[in-house]
């Protein structure tokens, strides 16, 4: 067994929509080769990455397309050999090395299927941790942390897992939002394919701190293979004792449940996701009562975002002090941006809060994949800010971001360069606003089909001027009069795109 | 393919979920598993057996994009039109894919053999512009590597 050599190829929907499925079978047919199908470590623009164990290290070669396996075993690259696509050693590759990775860590390093990985790695490690300091303990950890939601909202997580622990009742449930719809965001679903485990240990932490036995977990259906993955791994979860009763010698009792989104941007919001869970049409629900008071069925629950949750296994065992020393001021320890658009080296970066947004774009991504110069960046989704190029030296930081008017949302980062057409983007947020509305507000279900007619009239320059106050009328009012982001927040980009852009919506020079 | 309405299957499929209203969502993704689409038949069995109405099964059908009420091609074509993917040209793709196929965005081909649908993202941002056939999902799709993964070349990437 001693010459069999080991070696990585990610199954994880990036990797595989590259052609890493193709590439694993071909390793997997070579001699005295033992496959791992790890997730991916986050640099999307390598993969398929394929790591070879080479003594202690682990070397990586990519983009590793199906046709170049064979001239790397050519090079011999099962012994490290030299071949074009090689890139050293992962854990040199200073895209990863320079990262702050405290909810990622273990994501492309282990076997995400693999208990014995993952507890090896320091898995299971918060619940154990957790089961020794009771959930008052647990509470005052994530309290220290300053964990706040990742979903986009910023919400301090410990407050809202008080309320809940506070609350009398006979039944209370943790909901994990993973609808992730952002585009430009993608970090739920790689910490769902790369480390399960870690969000099945968050939400075991969840359910005992605040004394709920069950868990749903709302994935959205464009995810099929994550849905593949984190079905199999609850099923090695309760297969090793780390679901169902008396975990463990506990005496705590939790299980997840695996529900299924439809295809509703809108389910991202927390009350139209439990309207779903509860198997009804997404129509978001009036606050309050707060979730955390009336949630699902009508029963005190946590709501939180992936990452939230897949934040705070390691935040219990090695301290929430050791969180909080990442980030400044309120806007404690890391985020796992996205990296997406018209940018060179696409992927995650988990880093702490309070760099700029140029660092991201310029170091790590290494500016537009076309090579010609940023015209704007849409942070935090379809909902967040169009922001131009001389804002991108903004520390990224919840208030500065809400100082310029924008939102850092779930992390999101899209890259446009200079061709984009911003009027044809301010027209396309009120657009998706129309598709995606769940009906319940006036001022967003109307008020996004009037924004693209009058945008439209902009345009044509039909009556510019007072469209133009038509339109910032409009955005007043769905911010206003919406009871969710929907409508509320599909007023910033628009607006960020006529106040930084306003030469995209003059008439095109020559007409009239 | 399309396989026949079967009511004691479906009863099955909705038994397997242990019949119970909060598991609708779940339950009409099973029906578009097996029948590829939600029938009127379909739509009457789930009310009767989850003691609901007709209206409120219609209503969460109606509601959801993944819950097509007809039958759709034997393969369907989704081409993300969120903004990552428009940063890297989707809008070209889009023209591209709605020309050569013939078919126009939310459309079924004459013939069947397919259906071109928007998705508002796949979460493969990092490598836009995404495509999804059927299941399985591509990255970094330009308009030639469009025309491969459709002539069955390079189905599997």
């Amino acid at each position: 067994m001693s010459d069999t050599v080991t070696v990585y190829v990610p199954r994880e929907t990036t990797a595989v929509s590259l052609g890493a499925n193709a590439v694993a079978d071909k390793i997997a047919a070579l001699d005295k080769v033992r496959l791992v199908r790890n997730g991916s470590w986050g640099a999307c623009w390598l993969e398929p990455l394929v790591e070879v164990v080479v003594g202690e290290q682990r070397i990586a070669y990519g983009p590793v397309g199906p046709g170049d396996v064979d001239s790397l075993v050519a090079a011999d690259f099962l012994h490290g050999g030299e071949h074009a696509l090689r890139q050293g050693p992962v854990n040199e590759i200073p895209y990863l090395i320079n990262q702050e990775r405290w909810t990622f860590h273990r994501v492309g390093l282990i076997d995400p299927l693999s208990v014995d990985d993952f507890s090896a790695h320091g898995g299971f490690g918060g619940i154990s941790r957790a089961f020794e300091s009771g959930p008052e303990g647990v509470l005052a950890e994530l309290k220290t942390s300053g964990l706040r939601g990742r979903g986009g909202a910023g919400f301090p997580t410990a407050i809202k897992w008080q309320t809940v622990a506070d609350a009398a009742a006979d039944q209370k449930y943790i909901a994990c939002n993973a609808d992730e719809g952002d585009s430009g965001t993608f970090s739920d679903r790689m910490l769902m394919e790369g480390d399960p485990l870690t969000l099945i240990e968050g939400m075991l932490i969840a359910g005992f701190a605040v004394g709920a036995s069950k868990g749903y977990v709302y994935l959205r259906s464009e995810y099929p293979l994550t849905n593949t993955i984190f079905s199999q791994a609850l099923a090695a979860a309760r297969e090793s004792g780390w679901l169902g009763d008396n975990i463990h010698d506990s005496g705590f009792n939790f299980d997840i449940e695996l529900h299924l989104g439809a295809g509703s941007y809108v389910c991202g919001e927390e009350t139209a996701m439990l309207e779903s869970l509860e198997g009804k049409a997404g129509v978001i629900r009036f606050k309050p009562p707060l979730p955390a008071l009336e949630g699902l069925f009508g029963k005190p629950t946590v709501v939180n975002n992936v990452i939230t949750l897949a934040s705070v296994p390691n935040i219990i065992s090695l301290g929430g002090e050791r969180y909080a020393q990442f980030g400044p001021g309120r806007s404690k320890g890391t985020l796992a941006f996205q990296l997406a658009g018209n940018i060179k080296r696409g992927g995650l970066v988990e880093k702490a809060f309070g760099l700029t947004l140029r660092e991201l774009i310029d170091d790590f991504g290494g500016g537009t994949a076309s090579g010609r110069p940023i015209r704007a960046v849409q942070v935090g989704g379809p909902l967040g800010a169009y922001i131009p190029e001389h804002q991108l030296d903004v520390p990224l930081d919840y208030e500065k971001f809400t100082e310029i008017g924008a939102g850092v949302g779930h992390g999101g980062i899209v890259v446009f360069d200079e061709t984009v057409d911003m009027a044809a983007q301010a027209r396309f947020a009120m657009e998706f606003c129309a598709v995606e509305s769940c009906g319940k507000c006036t001022p967003c279900r109307i008020g996004s089909v009037r924004g693209v007619e009058v945008i439209d009239k902009i345009l044509a320059d039909d009556n510019r001027a007072a469209n133009l106050d038509l339109l910032d009328e409009l955005c007043d009012t769905m911010i206003d009069g919406s009871l969710c982001a929907m409508g509320g927040m599909t007023p910033f980009p628009v607006r960020s795109a006529v106040e930084y852009f306003p030469e995209d919506f003059q008439p095109p020079a020559g007409a009239k | 393919m399309a396989i026949r309405y079967d009511a004691s299957i479906a009863t099955e499929i909705i038994n397997n979920f242990g019949a119970k209203p909060e598991m609708l969502v779940q339950i009409l993704h099973a029906f578009v598993s097996r029948y590829s689409y939600i029938s009127d038949e379909a739509i009457r069995q789930i009310a009767n057996e989850l003691n609901l109405s007709r209206a409120d099964v219609h209503g969460v059908v109606s509601y959801y994009h993944d819950f097509r009420t007809s039958p759709p091609g034997k393969r369907v074509v989704k081409i993300c039109q969120a903004e990552s993917c428009q940063a890297m040209g989707s809008r070209e793709l889009t023209a591209h894919a709605e020309n050569v196929l013939g078919v126009a965005m939310s459309e079924t081909s004459t013939d069947g053999e397919l259906t071109l649908e928007p998705v508002y993202c796949l979460g493969n941002c990092a490598c836009s512009p995404a495509v999804m056939i059927d299941n399985e999902v591509f990255g970094r799709v330009d308009a030639a590597k469009f025309d491969g993964l459709l002539d069955g070349q390079g189905a599997r990437p």
